[in-house]
């Protein structure tokens, strides 16, 4: 019906990817339909924890040094100062704070997160492939990867290549991923699209099948490097990829929308999403992450506002 | 030559379809000379049977005729007028005879029944650019409304007849692409043969135009309660038939036309629906 | 989890023995349930008995009878109405006589615009008090009524506001007049909106109105009387009268009215254009529908999918354009059915008053009744039955679960019949021609949706579809400057935009 749109695999066995149209203004409204829901009350409290455990929490500035990033890493342990945790820790209602899900940082910089990570639960991200433009040969994209794995990353997120995309070139940003699969070895890896360059709907949406059949456990919006970044119809576009994936293959590919999501009002409106859209198996942070740098804070003013019905003033949090 | 010669005494017969059929009733009726005993013609007097023909037939034309671009039927209404140029002195010629007009009027009548035809004809593509809109709606959105032609309109000619008047009519029916069931009584109903004519030769797709003589008081009741005519068209000033009318065409919610203004953009729409179309704006 | 994926994750982490990668904890999935939203009730202050407005005084009814109106979602009286007797109708009729020729008609056009732009004024300023009135009396979610019914209204007064002392501009070369009073009988499914629709292009163009809501739901339009007062219009200009069948036709019926001006039922629909047809009155009529909604298989699935959605159950599918035909192409017609059972697994069904629910009460016992009597019905035809919602019913009230009826023969009553509420009939197509005559296999035309992403596919399915409204990979949008109304069976006349002024002139 359409032109046939295929990559290779294996073998040269052809893998064909079925043209999915996307009407922008449906998703768009669609999307709309989750800031609408209203929650409230035990389901607010549940869902902000539920948040805390799911941020990668996320440092990508060249002036990013071991300093600022062992800080990064203190917050990421320690989300409150002790007062504080310990207000909301004595209210009835309150429940033991989660760690955030992992910390996300540049290679360079993940030596100094692994070790402040040392005995802990949280994960130690790094950006790969020439992060954020991908303009690298592959093999310096591949070493750039064995590196960051080297140093103690133990999920790595990796730009698709948008130059070959937009030129046509499927199968060349197939492959890649591939390679980039492999050089990650048990690494987790999550594929950005850089939905902000792709435009598109139909394009992310093809991007979105194309990354998780060449195996990627998550695909993510953005690098936060462009704008937009993630935005709810984006991540619902993604969330309806994953979703047709796993009736088709079984297997469950994670979500990150990453950049822009700064509340946690916005951050729920996602959960609702992926309720609604995935459903509640998809809850969890090995299927679902925020790539966010500024949410934490919101959300740990939430839950203190939430546990303790008292509003917070900023000074209370730390600032990183 | 020494005894008169006897004229041929025609039989106007019924214009469904394309074709020219008696009726099936095999019924007629006499069209007397004006002001005199003699008879003009014999015409066939329609029954329930042949509407219905006529219905199908029209409900058929409709198909083609509204497919039509609108410049291509503003063409074929042009092309009505030539042909009635054509015949101009035969048609005034019927109307001395059947009605009595004067050669100067009858004349009149005529040329103002070609001049009805050029203004439909000039109006066919033009008038869903005066009726349609594009809106301005709140949303990411193109909406527009744009006329489409009712359907098949039941046309029934009620009243002292004037052969231009009820050109008006029947070009302002046909100009948005409807199809037309129209009945006429004595004496207009003498033109009908005239008329069939001139539409048989003016590539009007058949069926479109379909044209009874008979009892307008016979056929009024099938008419109005016809489930396939989607309007209807009354010529004539009796209440109790505009209030039955009323009543009838509510089994089917018939738009019924009673009110009427020749030669205007009014009388081209009262023939249409309005259509609005959504459709999103995005990439 | 599915045992293909753990089996897939234990293998990694077996691999990874001789490295330093951390063992993830597999928390358990977040549970994720909406605790109850509820909006306030405070806001609106319902009186207990509600008397008729009648020359911009509120009247007893001169029978002294009232009756109740229910809340739908627990089946409890919020008030008393007046019903209003021919006596009062014709009190009404004579206001609004009187205003037309004393005032209403004297003052100048940008004066008259001016009254209009306060209503839409005021409507904004007590949007949320109409909003919670409207959904207690009527049963749509709260969600609705806030962000569709209300602004609409709003909207809908202040695009005809404009039009006031610019009617040259819409019927270009012509003079036009005011027809007089105009007679409005409104339904209950969107019962201000309805009112906003009949009153704001009667009052642009001149016009006095007198104005029945439906028995079931006339609270906010007595609530828009008060709105009216505030906006200083003269006495008469607008008048409430409450009540049923009887009042409606008594208004209909009265020989001093110049227009009448129907939204509801094609039955009654009927009954009144008789009614009418003895008379010089001009009437328009907004009636039902059996709109069909073709999904081609080159369509933008997912939203085609909340499109059917939002076509059928939106209001409780208590919507004259309901898209209640869905028209899938064969070929896509298993996956797409899937798709929706899923969509319809997370509509939640519940307290309208609650900021979550998606599909609120339906109105009354009695539609509830017909509902279940058409699903009945359908049932024992065997049609395939599937029904889903995301939360258990409430268990007082009036409730019905969205459904649906696969595979539906075209001669099914289900698939020929308004049943007016959450009810979709579907079947399959093979080609374009099928599709549309399909669609148009109907004695309706009021609405049709069409979704395909192939341009000129759209163009010509919306070109051949015989309806008023052509949703285009959309469905059930609404907006003022758009014209609404349908063929054949579904009506006369259009309500909105430029067009929707005609129905109110007479042009010279």
């Amino acid at each position: 019906m359409f032109q046939e749109r295929f990559v290779r695999g294996h073998g040269g066995k052809k893998i064909p990817i079925p043209y999915y149209p996307i009407d922008q203004v449906g998703a768009d409204e669609r999307a709309q339909f989750f800031t609408k829901r209203s929650i409230k009350k035990e389901s607010k409290i549940n869902a902000l924890y539920t948040i805390i455990s799911m941020i990668d929490l996320t440092t990508l500035e060249g002036a990013d040094t071991p300093g600022k990033v062992k800080q990064m890493c203190a917050k990421a342990r320690f989300p409150v100062p002790r007062g504080v945790y310990q207000d909301i820790a004595n209210h009835p209602k309150a429940k033991a704070l989660p760690s955030v899900a992992a910390v996300c940082v540049y290679p360079s910089m993940v030596p100094h997160a692994a070790e402040a990570l040392e005995g802990t639960d949280i994960q130690v991200a790094s950006v790969a492939t020439a992060f954020p433009s991908g303009q690298l040969p592959i093999d310096l994209k591949v070493a750039d990867v064995e590196r960051a794995v080297e140093f103690g990353a133990t999920e790595i997120d990796m730009v698709i290549n948008r130059g070959a995309f937009l030129s046509g070139d499927y199968q060349t940003v197939f492959d890649e991923i591939i390679q980039i699969k492999e050089a990650c070895g048990d690494a987790h890896l999550k594929v950005i699209l850089e939905t902000g360059e792709l435009v598109t709907y139909d394009r992310v949406h093809f991007a979105s099948q194309l990354s998780m059949l060449a195996g990627a456990d998550f695909i993510k919006t953005s690098t936060g490097k462009v704008q937009p970044a993630a935005t709810l119809p984006v991540t619902l576009v993604m969330l309806n990829a994953i979703k047709d994936y796993y009736k088709h293959t079984g297997v469950k590919v994670g979500m990150k929308p990453a950049g822009g999501i700064r509340t946690a009002k916005q951050a729920i409106a996602y959960l609702c999403m992926v309720n609604e859209v995935l459903g509640s198996d998809w809850l969890t942070p090995d299927l679902f992450r925020f790539g966010a740098s500024t949410l934490l804070n919101d959300v740990l003013k939430q839950i203190y506002k939430q546990v303790t019905g008292r509003y917070y003033y900023d000074k209370i949090f730390s600032l990183d | 030559m020494s005894a008169k010669e006897q004229p041929v005494i025609k039989t106007i017969k019924l214009f469904i379809n394309g074709e020219f059929p008696r009726t099936e009733s095999g019924r007629s009726f006499a069209v007397p000379i004006h002001g005199s005993e003699h008879i003009y013609a014999n015409l066939c007097q329609a029954s329930r049977k042949d509407l219905r023909a006529a219905v199908e037939a029209a409900k058929e034309g409709l198909k083609s005729w509204s497919g039509k671009t609108a410049f291509n039927r503003a063409q074929i209404l042009y092309r009505m007028a030539e042909m009635l140029e054509g015949k101009k002195q035969e048609a005034g010629q019927i109307l001395e005879d059947v009605q009595g007009l004067s050669k100067k009027d009858a004349e009149v009548e005529v040329t103002t029944a070609i001049q009805v035809l050029l203004y439909y004809a000039g109006f066919a593509d033009k008038f869903s650019q005066v009726m349609a809109s594009v809106n301005p709606v709140s949303g990411p959105f193109h909406n527009f409304t744009t006329p489409e032609p009712v359907g098949v309109v039941g046309f029934l000619a009620d009243t002292g007849f004037s052969f231009w008047q009820w050109m008006d009519r029947l070009a302002a029916i046909l100009c948005s692409g409807n199809s037309v069931v129209a009945v006429i009584g004595a004496p207009g109903a003498a033109l009908i043969s005239l008329i069939g004519e001139v539409m048989a030769t003016s590539d009007v797709p058949k069926g479109v135009v379909n044209i009874l003589s008979g009892d307008i008081n016979e056929l009024f009741t099938p008419m109005a309660s016809h489930m396939e005519v989607q309007s209807i068209c009354y010529w004539g000033e009796d209440q109790t038939k505009i209030s039955q009318l009323h009543e009838q065409a509510t089994e089917n919610m018939k738009r019924v036309v009673y009110k009427y203004k020749p030669q205007s953009l009014e009388s081209i729409t009262a023939f249409t629906e309005f259509k609005t179309i959504w459709h999103p704006v995005g990439v | 989890m599915l045992d293909k994926e753990k089996d897939k994750k234990k293998k990694k982490h077996s691999k990874s023995a001789n490295k330093t990668v951390k063992v993830k904890t597999h928390k358990a999935p977040f549970e994720f349930e909406y605790s109850d939203a509820p909006e306030s009730r405070d806001i609106v202050k319902i009186k207990e008995r509600n008397l008729l407005y009648i020359n911009g005084q509120w009247q007893e009814p001169s029978e002294g009878s009232f009756f109740p109106t229910l809340n739908p979602a627990d089946g409890e009286v919020l008030a008393e109405v007046a019903e209003a007797s021919a006596a009062d109708v014709d009190k009404a009729v004579q206001a609004a006589r009187k205003a037309y020729e004393g005032t209403w008609s004297k003052i100048p056009a940008h004066e008259r615009g001016k009254y209009i732009f306060r209503i839409a004024r005021i409507l904004q300023e007590r949007a949320r008090e109409f909003a919670v009135l409207e959904t207690l009396d009527n049963g749509k979610p709260i969600k609705e009524s806030r962000d569709v019914d209300i602004p609409l209204v709003a909207s809908h007064f202040f695009y005809n506001a404009g039009w006031a002392d610019k009617l040259d501009y819409a019927f270009p070369g012509h003079k036009v007049t005011p027809i007089g009073v105009a007679a409005q009988v409104i339904p209950w499914n969107f019962p201000l909106l309805m009112a906003a629709w009949k009153i704001a292009p009667a009052l642009a163009t001149g016009n006095c109105v007198v104005l029945k809501p439906a028995e079931t739901t006339p609270l906010t339009a007595l609530l828009l009387a008060e709105v009216i007062e505030q906006a200083g219009l003269p006495p008469g200009v607008v008048n409430i009268v409450t009540g049923a069948g009887k009042t409606g036709a008594a208004l209909v019926n009265h020989p001093d009215v110049n227009k009448v001006a129907f939204t509801g039922s094609t039955e009654v629909g009927r009954i009144i254009a008789k009614a009418v047809a003895k008379t010089n009155k001009k009437l328009t009529l907004e009636l039902g529908g059996k709109s069909a909604h073709i999904v081609y298989e080159d369509a933008a699935i997912d939203q085609a999918v909340e499109g059917v959605v939002n076509g059928i159950f939106f209001n409780q599918g208590h919507v004259c354009c309901a898209g209640s035909r869905l028209l899938v192409e064969e070929s896509i017609a298993k996956d797409f059915v899937e798709k929706l059972k899923e969509r319809m697994s997370q509509i939640r069904v519940g307290d309208p008053l609650d900021k979550n629910t998606d599909v609120g009460a339906i109105n009354s016992h009695r539609e509830l009744e017909k509902i279940r009597g058409f699903i009945n019905e359908a049932k024992e035809e065997g049609w395939e039955y599937f029904s889903a919602s995301a939360t258990e019913l409430p268990g007082k009230g009036f409730f019905q679960k969205p459904c649906f009826f696969n595979d539906v023969g075209s001669a099914a009553s289900i698939f020929r019949q308004e049943v007016f509420g959450p009810v979709l009939a579907i079947s399959t197509f093979r080609t374009p021609q099928e599709a549309i005559s399909k669609a148009n296999d109907t004695p309706y035309g009021l609405a049709a949706g069409v979704w395909s992403e192939k341009a000129s596919k759209i163009q010509k399915t919306a070109l051949g579809l015989k309806a008023g409204v052509i949703w285009a990979n959309t469905y059930n949008k609404f907006d003022p400057s758009s014209p609404f109304g349908g063929y054949y069976e579904s009506g006369w006349g259009r309500e909105g935009g430029r067009h929707g002024l005609f129905p109110y002139v007479e042009v010279q």
